[in-house]
């Protein structure tokens, strides 16, 4: 009878998760699954020939231009984790510690501004600001503090780090504040009772205690930057192509999918392991905490 | 005759010195002239409800709060420059502050970061210190696996090793229950006998005060109303606050009939016609609700109606109401001609340890009511 009861719940259960369930496979894992399994297709002239092969696979991990790209699309976005997460802790910081409670809601509003526009318009308005006659070139030259516009800002790495660690900025500011905010104030007074100055107390309380939230943004910045396609694109002109811009010629410019599927497997492999060892390094934060 | 630990008290040098310490909150007068002497080794309390300012004055001496009028002097030095990391002072926080992640010994050890001891003597100094506080062989726990009253150890283990001249204690006993709370307080003494540390202790609890301290403060509205031992306090409060916040005391408006060389003759309803000399006598009275006569239920004996009795007084009441405690009962009496001055029935309470042999009284039973004048004390 009971056991009767739990399956008719069980049922239940299932019925009311079917409809969302279907959705997500339809939504995440299908198309994963595309991937996957053209991944291991042979090319064909303007088709995919349904012939298992692993030729993808070796090309993409023999290919030494694939390998130039792969560690720049590595080397960029740890640059761009880098640059914005040690930007968003003063931030989340100052919001947390120093704003009055009162009006911390919106300075996280005004966090989120930059959100107002779109990704698209956002990355075109930085190439007006760094461009070789933008805002930057321009007054600089206008004001004769250079002679002739700085080129280290176009079309480079530098370009795209300034640009992506902007945009990512807000996502790196919420988590680490949120664990900031966690921080039981009379912790901090703890430590300084305990003989430690405020810049110890930092470092022994405050800094382990928000690791938490700064692993939290470390993954929210590197996972999407690291196959972010537009400000390659626009910012670094297309001379500098990350992994996303290479997986887009091969799907659509030389419509070589099983290829193209293949660099789109492995970049998420190599995300999925570099996610999975900062995962590993913030369960040691999160074990003591719970 | 042996000396008493109160005559060493007396003799000991003054270990904390407010003089005139103020503190605003923008319009907020949270201290209000606060003139305060802790003597070395003293175990002092800071009673008073919610609000009065007695937390913000322990921060004061901690250094987490800056006065803004006013001298504080922690053995013998001004602390108006001393941060709060270099004063003598370790503290006990209300929610423990133990940090989550560290373990028990490494929460222990916090303190001794800049000690120039060598590892294995700190970890020694850090077992001891546990063992002090009846923690031993709990070093490696995770903080977070701790009970509230071991937490509470380890705070204690934390502010001790460091060897503080004053331990300060912010309500350190609130979040326990009763009965860890009342084992607690018997080893915070003991433990404060061990180590001869001045403890200050901030409490809104009476009984945990008058159980606990050498001396207490009763602080109302960031003003010290009263500062004396357990025992002066119960039984000859400076005002009527301070009579109802400690214990239970009943009041009767009282009329003031003479007044002669100190003794002072008072008419209170029910009690009838009574002197009492000065030291009954209470004058500061801030409410100003006109004179009148306080005593506690425990001063008062219900007498049965065959039952004699030594007292130089006796009343003739009715039972109201019994509240039965197991070890006591609590009877509200309404004394015969009690409304005589405004037609108000004021009912007292009177309580009876529940002896072998006597028993609980009814309600509606009349009784008879024996006292001393003694017992009394005017409020006016």
């Amino acid at each position: 009878m009971a056991k009767g009861g739990l399956d008719a719940q069980a049922r239940q259960g299932y019925t009311l998760i079917a409809p969302p369930f279907l959705y997500a496979l339809l939504i995440l894992a299908a198309p994963l699954l595309t991937i996957l399994a053209y991944s291991f297709l042979t090319d064909g002239y303007l088709e995919v020939v349904r012939d298992f092969t692993w030729a993808n696979y070796a090309q993409v991990w023999t290919d030494p231009i694939v390998r130039t790209v792969m560690l720049r699309s590595l080397t960029v976005s740890a640059l761009v984790t880098l640059v914005t997460v040690l930007l968003a802790f003063p931030v989340a910081y100052y919001v947390s510690f120093m704003v009055r409670p009162e009006k911390k809601a919106t300075w996280l509003f005004l966090i989120t501004i930059p959100f107002w526009t779109s990704y698209l318009i956002r990355v075109f308005l930085w190439k007006v600001i760094l461009g070789y006659n933008g805002v930057i070139n321009s007054s600089l030259t206008g004001l004769g503090i250079i002679d002739e516009p700085l080129t280290f800002i176009l079309y480079n790495v530098n370009s795209i780090v300034i640009t992506l660690a902007h945009a990512y900025a807000p996502f790196a500011i919420l988590p680490i504040f949120v664990a900031l905010e966690k921080i039981d104030r009379s912790l901090l007074e703890a430590g300084r009772d305990l003989g430690e100055s405020r810049a110890m107390t930092f470092w022994r309380v405050t800094l382990p205690l928000a690791m938490p939230g700064v692993l939290a943004a470390v993954l929210i910045v590197f996972i999407p930057t690291i196959g972010d396609y537009v400000t390659p694109e626009l910012i670094g002109g297309g001379k500098i192509p990350m992994i996303a811009n290479l997986i887009q010629v091969q799907m659509l410019a030389l419509d070589n999918r099983p290829l193209g599927s293949a660099l789109a497997v492995t970049a998420m492999a190599i995300v999925a392991l570099v996610s999975i060892v900062f995962l590993l390094i913030n369960r040691r934060f999160l074990k003591v905490r719970s | 005759m042996s000396e008493t630990r109160f005559d060493r008290l007396d003799a000991a040098k003054p270990m904390i010195e407010c003089r005139g310490v103020h503190k605003h909150y923008g319009d907020y007068h949270a201290l209000r002239g606060i003139d305060l002497t802790i003597r070395a080794g003293e175990f002092f309390s800071l009673l008073g409800p919610s609000g009065c300012g007695k937390t913000t004055l322990l921060r004061t001496i901690a250094g987490f709060e800056d006065i803004s009028d006013g001298v504080i002097l922690i053995d013998q030095k001004h602390m108006e420059e001393v941060p709060a990391n270099k004063r003598p002072t370790n503290m006990v926080f209300q929610s423990y502050a133990i940090f989550p992640h560290l373990t028990v010994a490494q929460n222990v050890a916090f303190g001794l970061r800049r000690d120039p001891r060598g590892k294995a003597e700190k970890a020694a100094l850090v077992e001891e210190a546990l063992a002090m506080v009846g923690l031993r062989g709990f070093g490696n726990r995770a903080a977070h696996a701790l009970s509230g009253g071991q937490r509470q150890r380890v705070a204690l283990a934390r502010a001790l090793i460091l060897k503080p001249k004053v331990l300060l204690l912010d309500e350190p006993l609130s979040a326990l229950d009763r009965k860890m709370r009342e084992q607690m307080q018997v080893e915070l003494i003991k433990l404060q006998r061990q180590v001869g540390i001045t403890f200050v202790l901030v409490t809104h609890d009476q009984e945990e005060a008058l159980v606990m301290s050498d001396r207490i403060a009763v602080m109302f509205e960031g003003e010290i109303a009263q500062l004396d031992g357990p025992e002066a306090l119960y039984a000859r409060p400076a005002n009527r606050r301070v009579a109802d916040f400690i214990g239970v005391m009943n009041f009767l408006p009282a009329r003031i009939l003479a007044e002669a060389e100190g003794t002072v003759t008072v008419e209170a309803p029910g009690l009838g016609v009574v002197d009492l000399p000065a030291r009954q006598v209470s004058r500061a009275n801030p409410d100003d609700e006109g004179p009148s006569i306080g005593f506690r239920p425990e001063t008062m004996t219900l007498v049965g109606a065959n039952q004699t009795h030594s007292q130089p007084r006796e009343t003739s009441a009715t039972i109201d109401e019994v509240v039965y405690y197991g070890d006591m009962t609590y009877y509200d009496l309404r004394l015969d001609g009690a409304a005589a001055i405004d037609g108000r029935a004021r009912p007292v309470r009177i309580s009876m340890r529940n002896v072998f042999g006597r028993d609980v009284q009814e309600v509606g039973t009349r009784t008879r009511l024996a006292w001393s004048p003694g017992s009394l004390v005017l409020f006016r």
